[in-house]
Order: structure tokens, then C-alpha cells, then sequence
């Protein structure tokens, strides 16, 4: 115990250099790479800050990047609502108790099986020659006469729904139980309205929680490479798709700004992760 | 009002599962299509029969084990240690361990790929940098379980009481605080497994062979076959989450990788 400072010191950093070391090379080094290239003319190797500047005046990256976003918001907000609904329902609608623990269970299959096989899941349910495409016709509603197709806006967000609204369910759950009864019957006899209790207790406390959660959600989606890429072979121009042809093939003809395009991916998670964390540090107030 | 919430509770469930069983029995009945007429399992006999199935599906587990052993060990002495005598660094060490989260896959192998395929750090064709980058991606859950474990037991008092016995750091690490958090590492160890298993940002752009691109390739090329392969695929997360569930009940919940 009385053993001098500083040598407790030198030999604690030591215990987890391998880690620092690992982390390093395989994280941060990588990821240094991406913020160099960045900041770095790819002719002359001096520092710059035009790469920056022609990210935000390229039209096609601006495009990809408005078309993750806007695939992002619409799938966290619809995977989020339906989420909630579902959560709520299983766990608070008065259904049979094992349905709380299947929702769970296949939410932690679904929202962990993506990518590829999700990808020709929706294939075989809503191509042209689907599943339900012909079911569907043959009830007299042709999906793809309406202008629906499965491989680009709204087709993908319906395939991205697989994934998000079980996330949803899996993160909003600890809030719906935090959700205690007492304020529920309290309100009762106070003599509030169902709507009333929803509107004044139940939502405010919920907020938080349901706001951190798309969040989340919203960051998922803007990630997420895989499914998109097998199921539009590439051919809808997402930010990640983008990424993953300038890494194929200098798509852009201008590798600075193929760095420049990781980078602000990486900008937007980090907003989001803060936002995340601040909304659910916000909600942790009413779960105790 | 009380029958109204129920209708309303089972509307939403309905939907839910329709919503997730539908793709499934859609791509279940066209795997069962690949002989004209009949109902059989030949898409499955294909893939069974295909030595590129094989291959791809072994090295997938391949990566998988070496991730897991990788993981548990960097992971365990870190966690372990930061409990024990570094706690101040322990925001720190927290805070690398969730990066992954907001580095995308896709542009985690950017990094990767650009860092790594000049000389003299040319190792991109090394599958040891694969092990890695999954060890990486599995690294926010891995080192998550591993510190939840670490966190239900005493590390002070069980590492006194190992060292007054005479054992040493590799004695305490692997036979005193290893086995008491087992069931820890084994559900970082399952989802790692479900990740590495549908993976397929990684192996596609470090081109190396996996189970992920090799369904991808499938989709290109076949028609039943890749149905019978997403039906695998989906069993197979399907078992390692239920192992998950079994070994961690009521534990927090399980966040996602790899779309």
C-alpha cells in the first residue's frame, strides 16, 4: 500500500498496453487514415481544406448523402412508431405473457439478421414474381402497376424495416417498464382520461427514451451497407454504396474526396451517438 | 375501454408477426421450388453438394472462433484489469470500445483497406487483418459482456485471495476469473458468432472467402439456391441468438451489427 505512486502507476498502464496497442492498429490508426486523407491534398501531400469544400459542392455526393438521410428518418420514424406500438402492446396490452418474451426473442434474431439474406428475403416476398406481389394481384392490387418497385426509395425502406422496428423494441422496452402502474391508477383516480394520462404522464416520461431511440435507429440505417448492396446490386446511390464503389474503383476520380466522404459518415454517427447518449442519460432520470 | 386496448394490443402484434414471419415463409416456399411441379429440397441438396458452400461456410466459422478467442483474449485481462487497478482510465477504455459504433462497416474498411495495402504496412491480403476487423466490429459487445461479468463478481477479493495461495497473473486471469465469468464470454461469444456468420462488408472487400459474399454471389447466379442458403443462414442466427437468450435471460438488450 505505501509503495511509491509512481510505480503503481507505470505498471497499471502496462496492464492494458496490449489492448491500447491492438486498438490502435486495427481502430484508430484506420480510422486516423480516413481524417489525414481528409485534411490532405492526394497530390501534393499538403494540408487542405478543399476536399471538405468539394464534398459540399458535389451534387451527386450530396444527393447520396440526402438520400441516407431521408431513408434513415423515414425507416427510424416509421421502425420507431411501429417499434413502440409493438413493445407497448406486448408488454403493457395485456397479452398473454409469453408473447413478451417471443417479441423479444425474435427481435434480437431479426434486428441481428441483415445484410444479404435479408436482402433476398424481400425478394422472394416482393419482387415482381414475390410471394405477396401475387397474392396480392390476384386480390385485385397490382403493387407494381401503382408504381411500387421493390429496388429503390420505398422498397428499401420497407426491407430496412425488418431490422429497425425490432431495435426499436429491444431498446424502447426498459422505458415501457420503468412505466410504472401506480401512475397509471393514480391518474385513474385522479379521474384523467386515458388520452389525458398519455398526453400530460406517460409521454412526457417516455420521450426521451422513444426520441434517443430513434436516434439510434437513425444511425443504424445510415450505416448499414449490406442489404442495400445485395439488393439493388449498387444501383441505388446511398452514401455507404457510394463508399463502397470509390473503394472498389476511384469512382469519384479524386480519392481526397472519397476520404472527405468517409470522414463526414463518420461526423454524422458521431452526432448521433451524442444525441443518443444525451436523450438516454435524460430517460435513465425515470428508470430507477 | 379495457377490450378496445386489448383489440388494439393484437391489431399491432398481428402485424408484427406477419410482418416478420411473411419474408420467411416466402423465401422458405421458393426454396422448396427448384424441381418443376414438385415440393422438394433440392435447392438445399445443391447447396449442400456445392464445394464453394462448403469452403465459404467453414472459413466463416473459422473467423468466428479465431474472433471470439481474439476477443477473449485482449478483452478479459483489459476489462479485468481496468476493474482491478486502473479504474481511472476506465472511461477511456469505454469510450474506444464504442467507436465501432460510429465507424460503419463500409467505411471501417475503407480505413482498413487504405491504411493497409501500401507498403511497408502491406498486410491487406493477411486474413489475420480480417480476424482483426471482426475482433473490432464485436469488440463493443464482446468487451461489454466480459465487463458485465467482471462487474457481478468480487475481482478484488477473488484476486487476493488467489494470490495469498501463490497464483500467478496467468493462474488468476485463466482459472480463478475466467470460469467465474463464463457465461459472460459465452454471450459475447454468441453474438460475436452472429455477426461474424452474416457478415459481409469485411470479407467482400478484403476478398477473402466467407458465408456472407458467398450468398451474395448466389443471388447473382441461381435462383433457388440462394433462398435454401438465406433459410440456412437465418436458422443458424436463429439458433445462436436462442442460445443467447437461454444463457442471459432478462440481461440488457442486445444492440445490432452489420447491415
Amino acid at each position: 500500500m505505501a509503495r511509491p505512486a509512481l510505480s503503481r502507476v507505470s505498471w497499471a498502464w502496462l496492464g492494458i498496453m496490449p489492448f491500447f496497442i491492438f486498438a490502435f492498429l486495427f481502430l484508430l490508426y484506420p480510422s486516423s487514415t480516413l481524417i489525414i486523407g481528409t485534411f490532405k491534398d492526394s497530390k501534393t501531400g499538403v494540408f487542405t481544406i478543399q476536399n471538405l469544400l468539394n464534398l459540399l459542392k458535389d451534387p451527386y455526393i450530396l444527393g447520396a448523402y440526402w438520400l441516407s438521410i431521408k431513408i434513415s428518418v423515414v425507416t427510424a420514424l416509421g421502425g420507431g412508431i411501429f417499434g413502440f406500438l409493438l413493445a407497448y402492446a406486448a408488454i403493457r396490452g395485456g397479452l398473454p405473457r409469453f408473447m413478451r418474451s417471443s417479441l423479444m426473442t425474435f427481435s434480437g434474431v431479426a434486428s441481428n439478421f441483415a445484410g444479404v439474406p435479408l436482402a433476398f428475403a424481400f425478394i422472394a416476398l416482393l419482387s415482381p414474381t414475390g410471394m405477396l406481389t401475387v397474392w396480392l394481384k390476384a386480390a385485385g392490387i397490382n403493387l407494381y402497376a401503382q408504381g411500387f418497385t421493390l429496388y429503390k426509395f420505398w422498397g428499401l425502406s420497407v426491407v430496412y424495416m425488418y431490422f429497425q422496428f425490432p431495435l426499436m423494441v429491444l431498446i424502447i422496452a426498459p422505458a415501457i417498464d420503468g412505466l410504472r402502474r401506480e401512475w397509471l391508477e393514480a391518474s385513474e383516480n385522479l379521474g384523467a382520461t386515458t388520452l389525458q394520462y398519455w398526453r400530460y404522464v406517460a409521454f412526457p416520461i417516455l420521450l426521451p427514451s422513444i426520441l434517443g431511440s430513434m436516434i439510434l435507429l437513425f444511425g443504424n440505417a445510415f450505416g448499414a451497407f449490406a442489404t442495400a448492396q445485395a439488393l439493388t446490386g449498387g444501383q441505388v446511390s446511398l452514401a455507404t454504396i457510394v463508399i463502397g464503389a470509390q473503394l472498389r474503383g476511384d469512382v469519384l476520380n479524386d480519392p481526397g474526396l472519397g476520404y472527405a466522404m468517409a470522414f463526414g459518415m463518420v461526423i454524422v454517427m458521431t452526432v448521433v451517438m451524442t444525441g443518443y447518449t444525451i436523450l438516454q442519460r435524460r430517460a435513465e432520470r425515470w428508470l430507477k | 375501454m379495457k377490450r378496445g386496448g386489448l383489440l388494439w394490443s393484437w391489431l399491432w402484434m398481428i402485424l408484427g408477426i406477419l410482418y416478420f414471419f411473411l419474408p420467411l415463409l416466402a423465401t422458405f416456399m421458393f426454396s422448396l421450388k427448384a424441381l418443376k411441379g414438385v415440393y422438394s429440397f433440392k435447392a438445399y441438396q445443391n447447396v449442400f453438394a456445392d464445394p464453394k458452400f462448403v469452403t465459404s461456410f467453414s472459413s466463416s466459422v473459422f473467423w468466428a472462433i479465431l474472433t471470439i478467442i481474439l476477443g477473449i483474449i485482449v478483452f478479459v485481462p483489459t476489462a479485468y484489469w481496468v476493474r482491478l487497478k486502473v479504474p481511472q482510465l476506465r472511461s477511456a477504455v469505454e469510450l474506444i470500445t464504442l467507436i465501432p459504433f460510429v465507424v460503419p462497416a463500409i467505411v471501417y474498411v475503407f480505413g482498413l483497406v487504405r491504411t493497409y495495402s501500401h507498403p511497408p504496412l502491406l498486410i491487406v491480403n493477411s486474413p489475420g487483418l480480417l480476424v482483426a476487423g471482426y475482433t473490432i466490429l464485436s469488440m463493443p459487445y464482446m468487451y461489454r459482456a466480459i465487463d458485465t461479468g467482471l462487474r457481478a463478481i468480487d475481482v478484488q477479493t477473488l484476486t487476493e485471495a488467489a494470490q495469498s495461495l501463490g497464483a500467478g497473473w496467468g493462474t488468476i486471469l485463466f482459472r480463478v476469473i475466467l470460469p467465474n465469468i463464463r457465461v459472460s464470454i459465452l454471450s459475447g461469444a454468441f453474438l460475436s458468432f452472429a455477426i461474424v456468420l452474416g457478415e459481409y462488408t469485411l470479407a467482400q472487400y478484403l476478398a477473402k472467402p466467407a458465408f456472407g459474399p458467398y450468398i451474395g454471389l448466389l443471388i447473382q447466379n441461381k435462383a433457388y439456391e440462394p433462398a435454401a442458403a438465406t433459410i440456412i443462414s437465418f436458422a443458424l442466427t436463429w439458433a445462436a441468438m436462442g442460445i443467447l437468450d437461454l444463457i442471459g435471460r432478462g440481461r440488457q438488450p442486445q444492440l445490432v451489427g452489420g447491415h
